[in-house]
């Protein structure tokens, strides 16, 4: 066994203790070990991804070397090491984006307790990414969502203690509905390894018998993890949570967290139940009505927000839309979609989220939408970096938010079923103008030039891009990061396609 | 479908019942402790149902005491190893809704998580 074949373990472990770590350190030094975590973990999480593609297969490592029925595993191919190394670039990215609203908006006492959550977060994100086991995903599910929590209300201000306990109660009663997805599963099969379970489950579905109980679970965990990732009607929490935390959370929330609870969804689909058992099953179809729903509800929602913070919000429920929309199509190019769709969402949401910060921060700490008025010359960076997520969010090409529109669509015309084809194609379309009507709107907003009594009147400051060194490298990293994947996605669609086929 | 398997498998069917007891109150109620008991409600209910899932009639616990150590003798252990790990992660799901209560008790003096709301949206911040 080659030594890379730790990394995976060691990158959750690392994590996973160095949050107790941060609880004896100051501030300063949270912050440091935290960001020497990440890059660490990114490091060997690469390390990890050349392995897997050296080898072109995927390995399992059992823990404590207890063999398969008994032991928990983790189970490494290249769709795992990729989401591995990219939630670590964006996590990254969003801690150094945040750093000067970290140290304003929490107390100088509790700065350390952020990075504890942070790692906590990281090591639970990794577990679901890496896990081979069920009942391990349900505990780092929970572990994720009490740290997510954490992460939301550490800026204490009424409008993030009732986003925390809406987000709480929402997601403790979707991971209710996984655990019984689980236990039925669990009944029925008699396993909780994945590869296993996935054996049972075809000899069930050969036999015929168990057809309600299959189905329920499915159902059960489906719509559980569908609940805790905020697809439309279960949205009601987003907005504040998104809204009102501090910078980095509300990034780290929106690109990250989301995502992980998806992509568990994905290994459940693939690699638990047999992605034929779910096509028939019709679980699927539910998922794509709420997520055509959600892709235009969440757009109109965003249109009729005034407050910036929270219409990048509202527009993250219409991107989970497009995911959910991408399973419900029931084709691997549909998969596909969706996964990249996860990656270019993640890219672009958290761009948008730290560009916001700097165009309200030049903008007197303003949120509405009429005091942005030519904050794009104010803060020259931060609007050129907010154009770019608004482009690529709209779909323009070039950039990211095209290729995930363009693989949806393709994937759309190529299904089989016709009544699934015709629904994708329009949403699409509608949902397309009506981000433009939003994103396009507030542009034109940023680089409308301000008249100067009121610049003068409102004492809006300008500010460069070298007076906050870490915010602007993150930014341009954002926008480097957009571009590559906008530009170069034939690799990276390569990559998710070969992950996938070692997932079945 | 017969009711003949609802009666043989009442414990399941207990389970289920107070699954949807504690899932509509922390869904439906208004006051924030209710809510949370809901919550235990939903979770000792998955306990229930995993405990009887594990259990077969007529043999004990797999505590190996008077030197028994046929298989046969003892119940499946693994579901009672996942309703350890649930109560876990149920008692400290609870305590943290537990405080972020406190937290809303004392700036708001109500458990009325939609008139805490209403005030929001009056008073701002």
């Amino acid at each position: 066994m080659a030594f890379v074949q730790n990394f995976p373990f060691m990158s959750i472990i690392l994590s996973l203790f160095s949050g107790p770590l941060c609880s004896i350190l100051s501030g300063r030094k949270a912050k440091w070990v935290n960001a020497a975590v990440i890059v660490i973990i990114g490091g060997m999480s690469a390390a990890v991804l050349g392995f897997v593609l050296g080898t072109g297969q995927e390995y399992v490592y059992t823990m404590g070397h207890f063999p398969a029925p008994w032991g928990n595993e983790i189970r490494v191919g290249v769709l795992e090491a990729v989401m591995a190394v990219f939630f670590c670039v964006i996590m990254l990215l969003c801690m150094l984006g945040g750093i000067r609203e970290r140290e304003e908006e929490i107390e100088d006492t509790k700065q350390n307790l952020y990075y504890i959550m942070v790692n906590l977060l990281l090591s639970s994100l990794l577990a679901l990414i890496y896990t081979n086991d069920l009942f391990t995903a349900y505990v780092f599910v929970e572990i994720n969502t009490i740290s997510a929590c954490g992460l939301i209300m550490i800026r204490q201000n009424g409008r993030t203690l009732v986003a925390a306990t809406r987000y709480m109660i929402m997601s403790l009663l979707g991971s209710g509905l996984l655990l019984l997805g689980i236990c039925f599963l669990y009944d029925l099969t008699g396993h909780l390894l994945m590869s296993n379970i996935r054996e049972q489950v075809a000899l069930i579905h050969a036999n015929g018998s168990y057809h309600i109980p299959l189905l329920v679970a499915v159902g059960l965990m489906s719509v559980g993890i569908a609940i805790k990732s905020a697809l439309y009607p279960f949205h009601s929490w987003l907005p504040d949570a998104y809204g009102y935390s501090t910078l980095s959370s509300a990034s780290i929330l929106s690109s990250l967290v989301s995502k992980g609870y998806i992509f568990l969804l994905v290994k459940i689909f693939y690699r638990v139940i047999g992605f034929d058992i779910v096509r028939d099953s019709k679980v699927i179809n539910v998922l794509f009505v709420f997520g055509i729903v959600g892709m235009i509800m969440g757009s109109v929602s965003a249109i009729k927000e005034s407050n910036i913070r929270r219409m990048i919000s509202y527009s993250s429920i219409a991107q989970i839309g497009y995911i959910y929309m991408g399973f419900g199509l029931g084709t691997t190019a549909g998969i596909v979609a969706s996964i990249y769709h996860i990656v270019s969402h993640a890219a672009t949401k958290a761009l948008l989220f730290v560009a916001a910060s700097g165009i309200t921060e030049v903008s007197g700490d303003s949120t509405d939408f009429f005091d942005l008025t030519g904050a794009g010359y104010r803060n020259k960076l931060s609007g050129i970096a907010f154009t770019v997520g608004s482009l690529s969010m709209v779909g323009i090409p070039v950039f990211s938010g095209f290729i995930s529109k363009l693989l949806f669509a393709q994937a759309g015309v190529g299904v089989e079923n016709t009544a699934k084809m015709l629904p994708t194609l329009i949403a699409l379309a509608i949902s397309t103008v009506l981000n433009a009507v939003y994103f396009m709107k507030t542009v034109i907003r940023l680089y409308t030039p301000e008249k100067k009594a009121v610049l003068e009147k409102k004492e809006f400051k300008q500010v460069k891009m070298t007076e906050e060194p870490a915010k602007s490298f993150a930014l341009i990293c954002f926008i480097v990061l957009n571009l590559f994947l906008g530009l170069s996605s034939e690799p990276i669609i390569r990559l998710i396609e070969n992950g996938l086929n070692m997932f079945a | 479908m017969n009711l003949g398997n609802l009666f043989n498998n009442y414990g399941e069917a207990v389970a289920m019942i107070l699954f949807g007891i504690g899932f509509s109150n922390l869904l439906l109620q208004k006051n924030l402790i209710k809510k949370i008991i809901g919550l235990n409600i939903m979770d000792t209910a998955m306990y229930l149902f995993l405990a009887l899932k594990g259990f077969i009639g007529g043999r004990k616990a797999p505590i190996v005491t008077d030197g028994v150590q046929s298989v046969e003798a003892y119940i499946n252990p693994i579901p009672s190893g996942l309703v350890l790990t649930g109560i876990v992660v149920s008692v400290s799901v609870t305590a943290l809704m537990l405080s972020l209560t406190i937290r809303l008790y004392r700036r708001y003096h109500t458990l009325d998580l939609d008139e805490i709301s209403t005030r929001l949206r009056k008073e701002g911040l």
